[in-house]
């Protein structure tokens, strides 16, 4: 009993010892609510020396929180308790998070840097007039694959993901509309469509690839990829180039059928403590030099023109991640299909899960 | 004496009510609701369409071969631990691992079992080539049990541990054989441990999820990973919280049918 009692006497001197300590560095450095900005953004999404540029001219200190999926953020942000200034939802969950109310509209004033953007990334259907957003970066859906693994095989089609040599080589992304939608444009349909027929057909088809599916993955798919677990691979434009920096015989391609094109946006949640300290951010971010070293550290399409001239020309010339007009225009974005139909996609990915081989 | 024994009653019911009554009415109340707030019996019956029913058949399949597989190590690791001569030493190496994070050692078999990994290496090296580890039953069931096997280990060498010696030396003494031994007077002694022990694995091994896709790369869909799903993907609270209800439910009954009267009858 004594023991226990020195055990518990021991934890709480040193747990409260450690309060004190944090609170007298926090104070020491003059850090309190005010003088905060936290950022709840995806992982792996941003320069770090960017946030500490942004400290070092803002006086502002970051916290970096990281999200892994649109859905788990709305959530963390509806159920409130967080105070996040920032945070960079993909363009349907802006939709919804609107709809729900938990944003805060934009002052474009603050943000002079907005006339960088290209005008083709402002004003579209999710968020008329930018009025709660603010592009960061786009991209897309397609196929990353290994040649060399492959006998020199490459892709252009949806379609080639069905080839029968293809057996246990194919690691898909962990994403109801990812999977579902490309089962959906295999067959040139919408990848938004709401049609069951369509939607049956599609999930059959799917159900048909099973055989060459190695596994269904979260963001270990960069790592798994880079390290030739598997030669091919369905993934965000993003990650593709994340990965072929880190293993130069993978390449990258958008099918032909089209695919997703895809928003994330900077926006200004309803939690916000610090909505000075986040439009600063947002404009800092805005500035050429920043998004141009941002988007050659994350290594998504930046939507900034001039960041983009700024780029050395092999990035901004790269059709895989800057794609031409033509394909361009076979890209849809997802469109908010509202929770029931959400609800089906997920109900008939999982069954797809469950399909065994 | 009644009024200071109520007093320490306070804490505990007051942590009953809030942590453990209060979620549950929670997730019953949630799981009559549909996405979009009307009241509902679909979600149950959902519950009872092939595609749930044969997730929940795999559940309970994967569940009950982690739950044998980690008794058949665990009953002669325990076994042999009771004679060894370093006791709480060698108890301080199997609870170690359980002290570092489950995510780190999950990750660390993902590199082991990899393609290009260690234990494919060594395969390679022996003549038996590259098996595909990764990503199969095999390697959901191996970690699984590498994960939960302490669980069955301790509560099997604590019944181990109680068992009176001169009750051996007294079965020696009548001339039983060391098998007859530990085939009459050992192992039904031990029989409470090995239900706690299956308890402890049996139960949370019914709704594993994350594992299901960083090992399993989501080849293995149990009853954990659609709950997850529905929680933060799909947003279905209703039909997430369905499932909850429904795995609730199975567990207490799985309690109560190996709870510790029938321990007890067994002895006897």
């Amino acid at each position: 009993m004594k023991q226990l009692v020195r055990l518990f006497i021991a934890v709480f001197i040193v747990a409260g010892g450690l309060m004190y300590f944090t609170s007298y560095l926090n104070s020491s450095e003059g850090y309190s609510g005010s003088n905060t900005l936290t950022i709840y953004n995806w992982g792996d999404y941003v320069d770090p020396e960017l946030i500490a540029e942004f400290e070092k001219e803002s006086g502002l200190k970051v916290i970096y929180q990281t999200f892994d999926s649109n859905e788990a953020m709305m959530t963390k942000i509806s159920q409130g308790g967080t105070t996040f200034d920032i945070s960079i939802p993909s363009e349907y969950a802006i939709e919804k998070m609107k709809e729900d109310n938990l944003l805060l509209p934009i002052d474009h004033s603050k943000i002079p840097n907005l006339a960088n953007i290209d005008s083709r990334f402002l004003d579209l259907s999710f968020d008329p007039d930018n009025e709660y957003s603010i592009p960061y970066f786009w991209g897309t859906v397609g196929i990353i694959y290994n040649s060399d693994l492959l006998g020199g095989k490459t892709f252009k089609s949806w379609n080639d993901l069905w080839s029968p040599d293809l057996r246990n080589q194919i690691l898909l992304v962990d994403g109801a509309r990812e999977v579902i939608g490309f089962g959906l444009n295999s067959l040139h349909y919408s990848l938004n469509d709401t049609n069951e027929d369509h939607l049956q057909e599609a999930k059959r088809k799917l159900g048909t690839l099973t055989p060459n599916v190695k596994a269904i993955v979260g963001d270990e798919i960069k790592m798994l990829l880079a390290q030739e677990e598997a030669a091919v691979g369905v993934v965000w434009s993003g990650d593709a180039a994340e990965i072929m920096g880190e293993n130069d015989k993978l390449d990258y391609v958008i099918p032909e059928e089209g695919s997703n094109v895809w928003f994330d946006n900077m926006v200004i949640p309803k939690t916000a403590r610090n909505i000075e300290g986040a439009h600063k951010f947002i404009n800092f971010m805005l500035d050429p030099e920043h998004a141009a070293q941002n988007a050659e550290y994350v290594g998504y399409a930046t939507p900034n023109a001039k960041a983009r001239e700024l780029l050395p020309e092999e990035i901004s010339q790269d059709e895989r991640f800057y794609p031409k007009e033509e394909l361009t225009n076979k890209l849809e974005v997802y469109e908010n299909l509202g929770k029931k139909m959400l609800s089906h996609y997920n109900e008939l990915f999982l069954e797809f899960k469950m399909h065994r081989k | 004496m009644t009024k200071t024994r109520n007093l320490y009653l306070i804490p505990y019911i007051a942590w009953m009510l809030l942590f453990v009554a209060t979620p549950i009415i929670l997730i019953v109340y949630d799981s009559f609701f549909d996405v979009e707030g009307h009241f509902t019996w679909g979600n149950f019956q959902k519950f009872l369409t092939p595609v749930y029913l044969r997730m929940t058949f795999n559940s309970f399949w994967y569940a009950f071969l982690i739950t044998l597989f980690s008794l058949l190590v665990a009953y002669p690791t325990a076994y042999w631990l009771r004679r060894t001569k370093h006791k709480q030493l060698w108890l301080l190496l199997i609870i170690v691992p359980s002290w570092i994070n489950l995510l780190l050692k999950t990750y660390a078999f993902i590199g082991l079992f990899g393609t290009y990994g260690f234990v494919n290496s060594f395969l390679d090296w022996v003549g038996i080539g590259t098996q595909q580890i990764l990503f199969t039953d095999f390697s959901f069931v191996f970690v699984s049990v590498y994960i939960f096997i302490p669980f069955m280990i301790l509560p099997i060498y604590n019944s181990l541990e109680e068992i009176n010696p001169s009750l051996l030396y007294a079965s020696r003494d009548l001339g039983a054989s060391p098998w007859m031994t530990f085939r009459r007077v050992v192992f039904p002694l031990t029989l409470g441990g090995v239900k706690a022990g299956c308890q402890a694995v049996f139960i949370p091994a019914l709704s594993l999820f994350m594992i299901t896709r960083l090992i399993a790369g989501n080849r293995v869909v149990t009853l954990g990973t659609a709950i997850e799903q529905h929680f933060l993907v799909t947003q279905d609270w209703g039909m997430g919280s369905a499932i909850a209800v429904l795995l609730i439910i199975v567990m207490a009954v799985i309690m109560i049918a190996t709870g510790n009267r029938g321990a007890r009858n067994t002895i006897r």
